[in-house]
């Protein structure tokens, strides 16, 4: 189909053109063994020309399956109840198989999470990206359609396209791998661009780059685009409009600064109460997770889903039927799926958590001087053999020096390959330190593997992991899992008193008893990952490690998972050692705050230290690429150029300055630079004179009328 | 499908009795009827093991009876009455109730009854050879899994030459090397297919040795031998499942071929093989006393396949 680009059009303007994607009462249901599950319920949406629209929502919220139902790729289990979708003008539903896939690729592309599963490993991009353009244009040559391709990847702004279209998928990083994808997307000029978390998969400061090439397409390309993400922050950075999903229906639905300014459904107001924004903060404002659970599809609520979680819930109004969508505001299209959304008093409610008084930092808990960690890569060719070069180092950590005192929250940040997690395997006696020390309770344990520490030692230093699916056993019990622990901390032996101690447990991680019988796949995400803290602390540690605990979790349950390990910490008086890519949350909670890169610790300092000038130029550049959901934050905009450096090859002077912003000259790379101590505690290690970064100018600032 | 409280509450003390774990595995059976490949598989199964523990009640005829006007006579014959034959207590005659369903061997001997015998030995021999190789195939692979390193290097290599060897060799070496006996061909067997099961329980762990379940279990000091038995190996046993019921197949093939060579159980032993075996040079003149046992060796077979076949397509499901 051969049509000409929609032109880009200004957005001020009154008259809207047709709606590019126009969905209209959709229902569509899943038929599993439990039989038919509804996925999305009376769902309808308009994408205009040259609009972004954001579907944001918690996982299993439904918002994927819209994207698989306008791709009509619905699977063998998947039907479309009713409804109509029509894509300009034309309506899907009676579509063949045929016209489908014509509309597919060309008219509508779709970028997904993984870069790497969408891109062919064994051909060259280059041939991938003039396989577009060969096979939805007829009579271009393939020449042109690799021109057209090379000035694709110059759009995307990749650095060097031509080096690119030669290389295979794998030589390239993550963040390049997604540009191409998106690339490929753009080659067929679509009018519609599904996107489905295409940054979820990406370092922060990667998928910053990627966020504002997404926010330039619709400008550029006048394409119009379906963003779909579980973050708040990055759809307020890229959208025009948003709909907001709960459990198969939408919420609500506005432009996109009204959504931040005036939310009216309960269920978004609760949302944004979850989200660890600049304004809040562990002791004096908490965040306030919204109660109870999403309902499973089978299990929902008659009349409002959200009803039983609901503060503002009312029988006889809220409990029957199917709530329709209510008009708030017909200029801004701001419709919310609420009975009482104009009888709530927002003005006068609060669910502020209680404040809690700050914890004083007890005595030094773990003291780390000096420690490295080098993995020997040996290379056993014949040539290096020969040379005598056959062994290789990577430098996973070099040089951390930092301590941590008892009820202390201290924690650790860093992308993807800054060797925090070999860090936390070092501490747990998984691997040993090279060099260093590593001191605990007064114990050396720099060169102590787990077999050879004592029992207590191990008891009192416990770890919470990242994955929720990944740390229970799927084949024991809640009550063995734990139970375990107990008893090989030899604090009980006796089977009734070991359950009875199970039972406290989870009482204390607020899930109810009944569950020390339940396996892991009977449990959620937020569950899972509730026992896993509770086994974590089944031993009193005096020190728990957790490795992005709740990471992988959706945001409101992040925010009572948070709330919980904070809760059990003052409990303990433990010392908590957060490791995180998160900043938003590590502001919330951390009273001290290590930045790494590359292995090496870039600052460090007390959270308030670190969040504000003097920053290094790596921590300006991390602060500045976290999406905040908030429209009262003003931003700086870094964008960092070029890719992390390969941890077997570091620069020899500062790890960091291949990207950096700031660097000032041959210095950088030659001399690794000083660790300045800009007031006691508050560490920086950069060339720049520290009066110099104390110059800058804060990266977040909030609004004076927030 | 589970169901997940909304909202957890203290006041729930009630702890619900844990299911016995018996009871459970045979609710997990019941799935098998999702899928009408694996029903019919455990159908055949069923029927084979009913059989083989029915066997003296079943068999019409001791099977090792000969009855010699009967000698190769064809299915649903009888003997005519008033004949002579020699048998165990001397001279006997026949009364004209003497009838062989599916026919008599070159020996005079009922075909049915020794197929139904038959299934006895092999339904003991082959699963008691399966668990053997199993017992060897998996310690070898969880040891390769989880430890990894030169464990693993002199592990893999030897379990590669093994390999490198086509089975029936390795077979006919240890059978020929230690003498045929039940215990050599359990032997033989557990020697010749504990590499194969070692290399698909290594390939397992080496997946879920990074699981974080694992991590835990390191970091509270358990033991290795814990984590490959308790932490690891029970979630390995989906596929292993699965496997074990086409290995069980293979051997009962293996079986069947070692009796057909003369490796097997020695002769009077109805199994299968020498079934085949002993009647292979009537095979043109009476057929049915080789027939028939081919089609029982057969049909287990293909019932144990079906059933492989089944409770992956069930395990697959959600």
């Amino acid at each position: 189909m051969p049509e000409q680009a929609t032109p880009v059009l200004d957005k001020t303007t009154a008259a809207p053109a047709a709606p590019v994607l126009e969905i209209r009462d959709l229902n569509l249901s899943y038929f599993t063994r439990a039989g038919e599950i509804p996925a999305v319920i009376d769902f309808s949406l308009d994408v205009r020309p040259g609009e972004a629209v954001g579907l944001v929502g918690e996982s299993g919220c439904g918002k994927s399956t819209v994207a698989m139902a306008v791709m009509r790729y619905m699977g063998g289990n998947g039907r479309i109840m009713s409804g109509s979708i029509k894509f300009k003008g034309r309506d899907m539903m009676t579509m063949s198989e045929e016209e489908l896939r014509q509309l597919r690729g060309s008219e509508i592309a779709m970028v997904y999470q993984e870069p790497m599963a969408a891109l062919n490993p064994s051909m060259k991009i280059g041939d991938q990206l003039a396989e577009v353009p060969m096979y939805h244009e007829s009579g271009i040559s393939y020449p042109q359609a690799w021109e057209r391709a090379r000035e694709m990847l110059g759009n995307v702004r990749l650095p060097d396209p031509e080096r690119v279209m030669q290389a295979y998928p794998h030589q390239i990083s993550g963040g390049q791998q997604q540009r191409v994808v998106i690339a490929m997307a753009l080659l067929s000029n679509p009018s519609l661009l599904l996107l489905d978390e295409p940054t979820t998969a990406l370092d922060v400061t990667v998928e910053a780059g990627i966020v504002e090439l997404i926010r330039d397409i619709s400008q550029q390309f006048g394409t119009s685009m379906l963003y779909i993400s579980h973050n708040l922050g990055l759809i307020l950075d890229t959208c025009d409009r948003v709909c907001v999903m709960y459990s198969g229906e939408v919420a609500e639905e506005s432009a996109i600064r009204e959504i931040f300014t005036n939310p009216c459904h309960p269920y978004t107001r609760g949302l944004f109460g979850c989200i660890p924004t600049p304004g809040k903060d562990k002791n004096a404002h908490p965040l306030t997770p919204i109660r109870g659970q999403l309902p499973l599809p089978h299990q929902r609520p008659d009349g409002c889903n959200f009803g039983p979680r609901c503060d503002h819930f009312r029988a006889g109004v809220c409990d029957h039927g199917l709530v329709e969508m209510e008009t708030v505001d017909a200029h801004l299209n701001h419709r919310a799926r609420c009975r009482r959304w104009d009888e709530i008093d927002w003005d006068n409610y609060r669910v502020e958590s209680e404040a809690r008084p700050a914890m004083e930092a007890g005595e030094v808990v773990l003291d780390i001087k000096q420690m490295q960690k080098y993995y020997p890569i040996y290379d056993r060719s014949l040539t290096a053999v020969l040379s005598g070069g056959s062994v290789r180092y990577v430098k996973a950590n070099e040089e951390l020096s930092f301590e941590a005192r008892k009820k202390q929250t201290v924690a650790i940040v860093g992308e993807s390959g800054c060797g925090k997690s070999t860090f936390a395997k070092v501490l747990m006696g998984l691997e040993t330190a090279t060099n260093g020390e590593l001191t605990f309770n007064g114990v050396d344990l720099a060169d102590k593997p787990v077999q050879k520490r004592r029992k207590e030692m191990i008891r009192s230093l416990q770890m919470v992991f990242q994955n929720p699916n990944d740390t229970l056993n799927p084949s024991m019990t809640v009550g063995q899992a734990i139970g375990r622990v107990i008893r090989k901390f030899e604090i009980e032996r006796n089977p009734h008193r070991v359950q009875q101690m199970v039972l406290d447990l989870l009482d204390m991680v607020k899930l109810p008893r009944s569950f020390i019988n339940r396996r892991p796949r009977q449990l959620s995400g937020g569950q899972k990952q509730r026992i896993g803290v509770a086994r974590a602390f089944a031993g009193k540690p005096a020190m728990v490690i957790a490795d992005e605990p709740v990471s992988a979790l959706d945001v409101s349950v992040q925010a009572a998972v948070t709330g919980l390990l904070m809760d059990i910490q003052a409990e303990y008086e433990t010392t908590l050692l957060f490791i995180s890519h998160d900043l938003g949350v590590v502001r919330y909670l951390a009273d001290r705050v290590v930045v790494m890169y590359l292995g090496q610790i870039m600052e460090q300092g007390t959270t308030d230290e670190v969040f504000s000038p003097p920053y290094h130029p790596y921590t300006e550049a991390l602060l500045s690429a976290v999406p905040i959901a908030d429209v009262t934050v003003k931003k700086k905009r870094i964008i960092l150029e070029g890719t992390l450096p390969s941890v077997l090859n570091p620069p020899a002077g500062c790890p960091f300055c291949t990207r950096c912003p700031r660097k000032i000259g041959q210095i950088c790379e030659d001399v690794p630079p000083p660790d300045v101590e800009v007031v006691p505690g508050h560490r920086i290690r950069c060339h720049i004179p520290v009066d110099e970064l104390k110059d800058v100018e804060p990266v977040i600032q909030i609004a004076a009328d927030a | 499908m589970t169901s997940v409280p909304t909202d957890p509450g203290p006041a729930d003390s009630v702890i619900p009795r844990r299911q016995h774990p018996a009871l459970r595995s045979i609710k997990a059976i019941g799935l098998i009827r999702e899928s009408w490949v694996g029903t019919i598989g455990l159908g055949i199964v069923l029927f084979w093991v009913l059989i083989a523990v029915f066997a003296p009640v079943l068999a019409p005829y001791d099977p090792t009876q000969q009855i010699g006007p009967l000698l190769n006579a064809s299915p649903m014959s009888c003997a005519e009455p008033g004949q002579r034959y020699l048998n165990d207590q001397g001279i006997a005659t026949t009364d004209g109730s003497e009838c062989f369903w599916l026919g008599g061997d070159q020996l005079g001997q009922d075909v049915l009854s020794r197929i139904i015998y038959g299934a006895q030995s092999v339904l003991f021999f082959a699963p008691l050879a399966t668990a053997c190789a199993y017992a060897v195939g998996i310690a070898m692979g969880l040891l390769a899994g989880y430890k990894r390193g030169w464990i693993d290097d002199v592990l893999s290599r030897i379990g590669d030459i093994i390999l490198s060897f086509p089975v029936l060799v390795l077979y006919v070496v240890i059978i020929t090397a230690f003498g045929p006996s039940d215990l050599n061909i359990v032997l033989a067997v557990t020697f010749a297919s504990a590499p194969g099961i070692m290399r698909i329980v290594r390939g397992l762990v080496l997946d879920l040795r990074n699981r974080d379940y694992v991590g835990a279990a390191q970091t509270r000091g358990e033991s290795s031998l814990y984590i490959m038995f308790v932490e690891i190996l029970p979630n390995a046993r989906g596929p292993l499942i699965v496997d074990a019921c086409l290995r069980l197949g293979y051997t009962t093939i293996t079986l069947g071929v070692l009796g057909f060579l003369g490796l097997g159980l020695p002769p009077p032993d109805p199994n299968w093989g020498n079934l085949i075996a002993e009647n292979r040079e009537v095979v043109f003149t009476s057929p049915h006393s080789t027939l028939f046992p081919c089609i029982a060796i057969s049909s287990l077979v293909l019932g144990l396949n079906m059933l492989a076949d089944g409770l992956r397509e069930v395990s697959l499901k959600d």
